[in-house]
């Protein structure tokens, strides 16, 4: 393969290459254990506290809140279990049904185990239903877990109502906002969520750290234990090169929210194209209300791995919600859930754009998935005569 | 991404026979756009009863698509009667195999070519209709369908059922069924094993070999009855002809364990394992 567009940004990111220079100096030079007791560990540390002041600026939280982890998974799987179990377990769980397998395998290890756990609906645009939300929280006092922004139709869930509606109702509220770091402003000072997971390699950090923001005060118990490092809260000595990696990676994801107008009207070109080149087409998800990354588009009659395999083999890197795509015979569980139909659900393709998506890349997209849609279609026994 | 051969990639990108003949001798469809995946099949008789021409449509994978147009080169210049001994296996072969997970795509192949062909005899309308009954509802699998695809392909968990047939693969609620299905095909293939030993009682099984067919007797001929009474029983070792068992439950203790032991457990070991097997009880 010569040359690769890479428009698979919501599975993962390019390492930035101010992130790659960054981290460097951190294998054989500066490899201190930032807890030693002499100066060269003690330079390591901080370096791993400006990364953690970085990490914490992206986000409008105090440094002291944020907890480097080893992935998004990992901090989901904290924040759901640690916060249930800091309950005594004498608590109920909310969720949505569109949520991350990170979110839901924790949540459903719970319910296996008497937790009651409900999973709240999304409407035709995957919004989530507010009102049946409103219903949950009446049931008792809940450790609440949905996402800011769907991973695969890029739909964003109205944080700050959400957590009036959570703390009114003496809830707690954890969010992956794994997919919305670096692609909407997040204001924890205003938008007061208790936890929120963040992961690095999906804002061009790399992958294996990630990050646990838990808001002062609240009460959670740990996954890992047996270290003091990150104030007791997850043992383990800190991945240290990653997580300068990281702090460089959410320092330049502030400078660059600047670009998002700009990605939004790539994308808008990208919708605008393939709607007006390709019949029978449609965008999945809340137009108005969705990140400026994220194209979810079905193509009726064709399924979605045989186009993937064809845009690959002219060098495009996409995802789809089709069964065959997903390694088992369901196809998405978040297009399913906003009642989309499986003709168009089989069918749907998800372009995920990032700061480095050129013009030209938008182009070469708009030239080539045209014909591929035309000759899968030829092949279909379902297009209408 | 899948571990694709070159022949699957290439029959992907360059499917032959696409398409749909007009006033076709047979045609056969299967699938649905609800299930991910549907084939339609045409085909035309020469003058000397071989296929002439064939051409399918497809919606679907990758490896859907290349099962399709693999199998109409395959039928191609056939007979009816030979292209009817096509299987799943033959069709994933011809591909140079296909990933486990997506063998389904070989099956539909297979029960295409078997719609198409019934059309032609005047069965059905060429649609295939689900006979008998459904077992997963997910996918419409039929149990026929099912115990043909593990016979077929000797299949012996459920996971492999879901990979060949997609039963199963859905809300899962059918596992249990497909389970059960799978202890029946296992048990008419051991009675089948049982049956060639009593024929050819010259050949000496090995002593795992006893092991394993003392302990298949005792799960399918001796447990069910046992447990009717709330019993159970357990292997605990085999010496020579000596098979020491231990009864459980119910069983224990009863006032009738000898008798279990002789006229159940001994009776049948000797008629399915050895004649000369001597049950004693656990101490």
């Amino acid at each position: 393969m010569s040359r690769v567009i890479y428009l698979d940004n919501n599975a993962t990111t390019m390492a930035a290459p101010e992130v790659v220079e960054a981290m460097r100096p951190f294998w054989n030079e500066r490899y201190g254990n930032p807890s030693s007791m002499h100066a060269f560990g003690g330079q390591v540390h901080r370096d791993v506290e400006s990364a953690r002041a970085r990490v914490a600026e992206l986000i409008g939280a105090d440094p002291g809140e944020i907890v480097f982890t080893s992935c998004g998974s990992e901090s989901d799987n904290m924040a759901i279990r640690g916060a249930v179990e800091a309950f005594g377990r004498r608590v109920n769980v909310i969720t949505s049904r569109v949520e991350h397998p990170a979110v839901l395998g924790p949540c459903q290890e719970l319910a296996e185990h008497g937790v009651t756990v409900q999973h709240i609906p999304v409407d035709a645009a995957g919004q989530l239903d507010l009102v049946r939300l409103g219903e949950a929280l009446r049931e008792g006092p809940a450790v609440v877990s949905v996402m800011w922004v769907n991973n695969e139709t890029g739909v964003i869930f109205p944080m700050d109502e959400i957590a009036a509606m959570v703390h009114a109702a003496g809830g707690l509220l954890h969010t992956d906002a794994v997919q919305a770091a670096g692609k909407i402003m997040i204001d924890l000072q205003r938008v007061p969520v208790d936890l929120l997971s963040l992961s690095g390699h999906k804002l061009h950090a790399p992958k294996g750290v990630g990050v646990l923001y838990i808001r002062r005060g609240t009460r959670i118990k740990p996954l890992l234990l047996g270290g003091h490092q990150e104030e007791n809260r997850r043992a383990g000595t800190e991945n240290v090169p990653y997580i300068v990696g990281l702090g460089r990676a959410c320092e330049l994801a502030r400078a660059h929210l600047d670009d998002l107008p700009r990605l939004a009207a790539m994308r808008d070109r990208l919708e605008q194209g393939l709607l007006a080149t390709c019949p029978d087409s449609s965008v999945n998800g809340d137009r108005h209300r969705r990140v400026a990354t994220t194209l979810n588009i079905s193509f009726e009659y064709i399924e979605g791995e045989a186009i993937l395999y064809s845009l690959s083999d002219v060098g495009i890197c996409a995802s789809s919600g089709s069964a065959c795509s997903s390694g088992s015979l369901e196809p998405s569980h978040v297009l399913r859930a906003m009642g989309v139909p499986f003709t168009a659900v089989h069918g749907s393709i998800r372009f995920s754009l990032s700061r480095y998506t050129t013009d030209e890349e938008i182009d070469y997209t708009l030239a080539a998935l045209p014909p591929i849609v035309k000759r899968l279609r030829a092949m279909s026994p379902f297009v209408p005569k | 991404m899948w571990e694709y051969t070159g022949k699957v990639l290439d029959h992907f990108r360059n499917p032959r026979n696409v398409g749909l003949l007009e006033n076709p001798d047979g045609i056969g469809e299967v699938g649905s756009l609800a299930c991910g995946d549907a084939l339609k099949l045409t085909f035309k008789l020469g003058p000397d009863g071989r296929i002439a021409d064939v051409k399918f449509q497809t919606f679907g994978c990758a490896s859907a698509i290349a099962s399709s147009s693999a199998l109409t080169e395959m039928v191609k210049g056939k007979t009816l009667d030979e292209a009817a001994k096509i299987t799943n296996q033959d069709i994933a072969e011809f591909l140079g195999g296909l990933p486990e997970q997506k063998m389904h795509c070989s099956v539909m192949g297979r029960e295409a070519l078997e719609a198409a062909i019934d059309n032609y005899r005047g069965g059905q309308g060429g649609k295939r209709v689900l006979a008998g009954k459904v077992v997963c509802n997910c996918f419409g699998v039929t149990e026929e369908e099912i115990l043909r695809v593990v016979r077929e392909n000797q299949l012996s968990t459920v996971e492999q059922v879901t990979h060949y047939t997609k039963a199963g693969g859905g809300c899962g609620k059918c596992k249990g069924d497909i389970q059960a299905l799978l202890t029946r095909v296992a048990a008419e293939q051991l009675a089948a094993e049982q049956a060639a030993h009593a024929r050819s009682p010259a050949r000496k099984m090995t002593n795992l070999e006893r092991i394993r067919l003392i302990e298949e007797t005792l799960e399918r001929n001796v447990r069910p009855a046992l447990r009717q009474d709330g019993g159970d029983i357990q292997l605990v070792d085999v010496e020579g002809p000596r098979v020491r068992v231990a009864l459980r439950g119910m069983c224990a203790g009863c006032q009738v364990s000898e008798f279990t032991l002789r006229d159940v457990v001994q009776s049948k070991l000797r008629e399915f394992v050895n004649e000369d097997i001597v049950v004693e009880e656990a101490p």
